[in-house]
């Protein structure tokens, strides 16, 4: 009964859509970080290499209110208000001395947030992996074979809600006209009357606020640790690129493309190589982009 | 002038040759500070001079440190069973197999890591601006990340370095050995470099970092010459990991050897506080930063890596030229430029 073809027959296609339906809710929770970097790639112009550690702060202010005692899916409510306004003073503090400088002296600046946001946490929360517990329960699909933790479906249903409210934010709202035109051309933006400084911080803030969502779905869906930040830093920039600044369907589809290889990755290759195939693809994506472009004699800009 | 960098040369040779014995408490210390120097100066090949800032250099540090380990092990027990048996040391290294290895070791520590740039560099350096920064930080966590996965050398845990061999001296002529080492990679990394910035190769980085289209358009190939610094960079850095590791004895995937948060920064930070760009700049860089790094790692044990945070936001933050950068500002007339007065009365009066 338990022979290898059996195995590969009746096992493999039920771990293949169990890795699958794993990396497409795991993917919109990635498009959700990575909508918010390419909103600030796109307005400010900045890489936030501290996006990452941006998100697991906020899985860490849900993962308090757990030790406290209230559910942590609240934390999608609480964790973005209080990151917005860490967003705004981060800001205010440090990024807008870098927002007209070189690009490398942003991303070396937060790199150095990072690092700093990193060891802040290690002393407040400590060295271990920790999660808050939700108590969803699972949902079983085909007869059982299949388990979907419902955090995980919660998690996706939560980051699809807050794009479209965002989306619709941007669209409406006079802040978002304002975020939408000095993307476009800040100095015309600055010219007809909008307060380009205050925009960005705006921006920053709402990004920080998406990461503070993003990290209440993961300390509820997945686990949380200080050193853990740089690879989501890593995914939403590979989603950005991929997907390109201001495309939302192709952040959301690369999102969820980047989970399901994610997924298959860890399946296939084990889990100590999970991580080393995300940045591994960053890579081959690059140099592929570049041999491609390279072609027209043209390079990334 | 010329005078004057004579005595100037003769200080620093006679500071590092004296130095392990005027100051023997820090022998270890002076030594990561030549270390630090070289990856500060061979940093600077990309960053400075090239324009090209990379992250991914600590992945040839990571490199020439398990290749000299692996190599000095490999050469005359079999690897696999010396990681597995961990802190015990079932196999002794005799003084002519510990230097054998060591010498072969780390020539195999500077030349595979070049190799390795040579291939990787025809698609990497391609990449401009900060998709380089990004690449090159991926290349060197990926490089970490599966280091950490290879049950050969250790996996997470790491592997030791062969120990000194007990019958020919003690640890004082073992630190004496690796301080000598470093001191002559550094002599050698700094007049190589002195002398490649003077040649056609120099010109060239300086051109491709000014503008690299119109480089190209002048008929030069630009792409040869990126991956030629680039394999120059990994020779040394490559070597310096080498010694590195077998200084502390005990390579460590994540924290260690590919040590993007520690090594990796370390040496953009150096070379920028140092002045991006200039020969000295690394060397002045890494010298106050090695200062400073000790000092904190001394007085605020426990609080060193946010000490580094907050100091790489405000070097970056308040002061991207280096003090090399700052003294060419104060005083021009010092770096060759020339200084007309009434031009500079001008920009006076313009402000």
């Amino acid at each position: 009964m338990q022979g290898p073809m059996d195995y590969l027959i009746f096992q493999v296609p039920i771990l293949m859509v169990q890795a699958a339906m794993d990396g497409i809710l795991l993917g919109i929770l990635f498009a959700l970080i990575a909508y918010g970097m390419a909103l600030q790639w796109g307005v400010m112009n900045i890489i936030n290499i501290a996006q990452g550690e941006l998100v697991i702060l906020g899985g860490y202010i849900a993962y308090t209110m757990y030790t406290i005692g209230i559910h942590p899916a609240f934390g999608i409510i609480v964790s973005p208000i209080i990151m917005f306004f860490l967003g705004w003073f981060l800001y205010k503090s440090i990024i807008h001395r870098v927002v007209d400088r070189d690009l490398f002296i942003s991303i070396l600046a937060t790199f150095g947030i990072s690092i700093l946001a990193q060891q802040l946490m290690n002393f407040v929360f400590g060295a271990d992996v920790v999660v808050a517990q939700s108590n969803f329960g699972t949902t079983m699909l085909f007869d059982e074979r299949v388990t979907l933790p419902n955090a995980k479906i919660f998690s996706a249903l939560v980051s699809i809600i807050f794009a479209i409210a965002l989306i619709f934010y941007m669209k409406k709202s006079k802040l978002g006209r304002a975020i939408r035109a000095t993307s476009q051309n800040s100095r015309a933006a600055k010219i007809l009357g909008v307060d380009t400084e205050k925009v960005y911080a705006a921006t920053f803030g709402i990004n920080a606020a998406l990461c503070g969502v993003a990290g209440t779905l993961i300390a509820i869906t997945f686990t949380l640790h200080p050193y853990v930040g740089l690879p989501y830093t890593v995914r939403s920039f590979m989603i950005v690129i991929i997907a390109g600044l201001g495309n939302l369907p192709g952040v959301a589809l690369s999102g969820m493309g980047l989970g399901v290889f994610e997924e298959f990755a860890d399946y296939i290759l084990g889990t100590e190589f999970r991580i080393g195939a995300v940045f591994l693809l960053l890579v081959l994506i690059l140099v592929y982009r570049r041999f491609k472009l390279s072609r027209k004699r043209e390079y990334l800009t | 002038m010329n005078k004057n960098n004579l005595f100037f040369y003769c200080l620093i040779i006679a500071f590092g040759l004296f130095a392990p014995f005027l100051f023997p408490a820090f022998k270890l210390q002076i030594s990561f500070l030549w270390i630090l120097i070289v990856l500060a100066l061979t940093w600077d090949v990309q960053g400075g001079q090239m324009g090209y800032n990379t992250f991914g250099n600590v992945l040839f540090f990571g490199l020439g440190m398990y290749l000299c380990a692996g190599i000095q092990i490999g050469m005359f027990f079999p690897l696999d069973e010396w990681t597995a048996s961990g802190g015990e040391k079932t196999f002794v290294h005799t003084p002519l197999q510990y230097f054998q290895g060591f010498f072969v070791g780390l020539l195999l520590a500077g030349v595979v890591p070049a190799i390795v740039a040579a291939i990787i560099g025809y698609g990497i350096l391609g990449l401009r601006g900060h998709y380089f920064a990004i690449c090159t930080l991926g290349l060197g966590i990926a490089a970490g990340e599966i280091a950490g996965g290879i049950e050969l050398i250790g996996a997470g845990q790491g592997m030791t370095a062969p120990p000194w061999p007990k019958n020919i001296g003690d640890t004082e002529l073992r630190s004496e050995f690796f301080y000598f080492s470093c001191l002559i990679l550094f002599v050698v990394t700094f007049l190589f470099l002195k002398w490649a910035y003077q040649t056609r190769f120099g010109l060239v980085l300086n051109a491709i970092r000014d503008n690299e289209d119109k480089a190209e358009a002048m008929g030069i190939h630009t792409m040869r010459y990126k991956i030629i610094g680039w394999v120059v960079s990994a020779f040394f850095v490559g070597i310096a990991g080498g010694l590195v590791g077998n200084m502390i004895g005990y390579i460590e995937p994540v924290e260690v050897a590919f040590a993007g948060a520690t090594y990796g920064v370390f040496m953009v930070l150096m070379a920028i506080l140092g002045g991006k760009g200039t020969l000295w700049g690394p060397v002045i860089g890494a010298t106050v930063f090695h200062i400073f790094k000790e000092g904190f790692w001394t007085f605020f044990l426990g609080w060193q890596y946010v000490a580094l945070g907050i100091l790489i936001v405000v070097i970056v933050v308040f002061f991207p030229e280096g003090i090399m950068g700052y003294l060419r500002e104060k005083y021009p007339s010092q770096f060759g430029e020339i200084v007309d007065e009434e031009d500079l009365k001008a920009q006076v009066e313009l402000k």
